[in-house]
């Protein structure tokens, strides 16, 4: 079962390096994040895969802290206003 | 192999799908709320049947209420975020500003 635990844990890392293309090319800064909180989404399924796995279950409270955090970093990046300098 | 096990990976076969289906979206759809639809499937269903997947891995109940939580967390952090994003994309404000 660990085998196949760490298998679909390899695809999920496969998907945040994919995810990677849509930052380097995202057109618009809402594209870049948005591939920002797939990759978080994804770490977190990959720290949950890997807590059964290396039987640490500590590692669920580091998945907690990571969900907390990526809600904060899309709110964060909203709140971005531009400022025009000249004015 | 007991079934346990068996319905176990398949639930977490399901959800590896929906997250690479997630990430092909993201990738390959035209425009930025389709991308968005693409990412929030990913976000929910995908790792809801991870979680899935793992419960009947749990030793005791309180990891599997974390496992739980955890799902809870990110389902209404991915909502909040969505909506933020398509508000934002919207108005219009603060896009194409490099």
């Amino acid at each position: 079962m660990n085998a196949f635990l760490l298998a679909v844990a390899l695809v999920l890392m496969a998907g945040i390096a994919a995810g990677l293309i849509r930052v380097a090319i995202g057109p618009t800064p809402s594209d870049r994040m948005m591939a920002a909180q797939l990759m978080g989404t994804s770490g977190i399924g990959v720290i949950l895969l890997l807590a059964p796995v290396l039987a640490v279950p500590a590692l669920i409270d580091v998945a907690l802290i990571f969900s907390l955090l990526a809600a904060v970093a899309v709110t964060a990046f909203t709140r971005r206003r531009v400022t025009n300098h000249g004015d | 192999m007991d079934p346990v096990q068996l319905l176990s990976g398949a639930f977490l076969l399901v959800g590896a799908f929906f997250f690479i289906a997630g990430t092909v979206g993201l990738i390959r759809l035209p425009d930025r709320f389709s991308r968005l639809h693409a990412l929030t499937k990913a976000d929910n269903v995908g790792l809801g049947f991870i979680v899935l997947g793992l419960m009947p891995l749990t030793p005791d109940l309180f990891y599997g209420l974390k496992l739980v939580l955890v799902w809870l967390l990110v389902v209404i952090a991915g909502a909040t975020g969505a909506h933020l994003i398509a508000k934002r994309a919207l108005r219009g404000d603060g896009e194409d500003v490099l």
